[in-house]
């Protein structure tokens, strides 16, 4: 479907870099909503099945996050003739993406407690993403305004739909793999602490 | 003594985490089919797209644009390299992730059948 669609009439070839740079993007909104929702429930509820789901959901995050940070400058390259802009949009998503990264390293070395330090970074996370969103339309920036894609034309607006799905598809699997493996994991310690007693 | 109390909870616990482990290797197999799929699918889009539309039909509905064919040279970067290279980037990323996931899948399976033998051991002695 990609190669289906129409060619755009600047770029050419390398706009279908959009087909999954934008996916990508999208899945790593949803990602960091679900991270920082199942934040919540760990700080104010302390559920630990919502602990599970925020870890796998993070580090989602920072897939999906550095598939878009890496195809973006591809396509900028070509696009901008510039591999990289100091700009609101890009610089936003590369702070997103770092604040994940320091989500994962927390969880990975913060040592005991530390899920509730996490917490409360990934809700700080959370609450950027309308940042992000919505940078192109508030500051002057090179990267097109968040209109693109209710605006797709015939040819393009099926392949991207389409390439949207699976991205979402193969995310939900992702995180249904992830989580469980947590939760696998969880239970074998559990039942080592159990045979010890 | 409290692990021998403890035992039958544990060979349950043991029993549902097998099934557990089974069920996440399915799951995988089921994440690369899925993937498999969809490359499947665009690379049949490709090849159809390229048998039923001619040049012209493909720039048909192009034709306020001026094509990127009728560009100065210097105007042109060559757009394929970076194409696929954030195709097979997205690809790369995807299936080592799916790896990592795999490796520690593999690693919990091995530690968790250490750990089934060890309860078998202390369950019935060393001398059996």
């Amino acid at each position: 479907m990609i190669a289906w669609a129409p060619y755009e009439s600047t770029m050419g070839l390398v706009q279908k870099i959009f087909y999954f740079h934008v996916p990508s993007w999208m899945v790593m909104f949803l990602s960091v909503f679900i991270c920082g929702v199942a934040s919540i429930f760990v700080l104010f509820r302390r559920s630990y099945r919502a602990d599970r789901i925020a870890l796998a959901a993070a580090e989602l995050a920072v897939v999906f996050g550095l598939i878009g940070l890496v195809t973006g400058p591809l396509w900028a390259r070509k696009a901008w003739g510039v591999w990289w802009q100091w700009d609101a949009r890009l610089t936003s998503a590369l702070v997103l993406w770092t604040i994940f990264i320091a989500y994962l390293l927390l969880r990975r070395y913060g040592g005991p407690g530390s899920e509730r330090l996490a917490a409360a970074v990934a809700l700080f996370g959370m609450a950027n993403v309308p940042f992000v969103y919505w940078s192109v339309n508030v500051w002057r920036t090179v990267h097109p305004k968040t209109t693109v894609v209710p605006s797709l034309g015939p040819g393009m607006s099926e392949a991207f739909w389409w390439c949207a799905g699976a991205f979402l598809c193969v995310y939900l699997l992702f995180l249904a793999l992830r989580i469980r493996l947590e939760e696998n994991r969880l239970e074998f310690e559990s039942l080592h602490l159990t045979s010890e007693d | 003594m409290r692990i021998m109390d403890n035992m039958v909870p544990i060979k349950d616990r043991l029993f549902q985490r097998r099934v557990s482990l089974f069920s996440m290797s399915l799951q995988m197999v089921m994440a690369i089919a899925l993937m498999l799929a969809c490359a499947g699918t665009l690379l049949g889009g490709s090849v159809i797209a390229g048998e039923l539309l001619s040049q012209e039909e493909m720039l048909a509905g192009q034709e306020e644009f001026v094509p990127i064919s009728e560009l100065p040279p210097e105007d042109r970067l060559p757009a394929a390299p970076l194409l696929i290279a954030a195709y097979s980037f997205v690809w790369v990323v995807l299936l080592v992730y799916l790896w990592s996931i795999w490796r520690r899948l593999t690693k919990l399976e091995k530690e968790f059948e250490d750990f089934t033998r060890t309860v078998s051991l202390r369950k019935t002695g060393p001398d059996g």
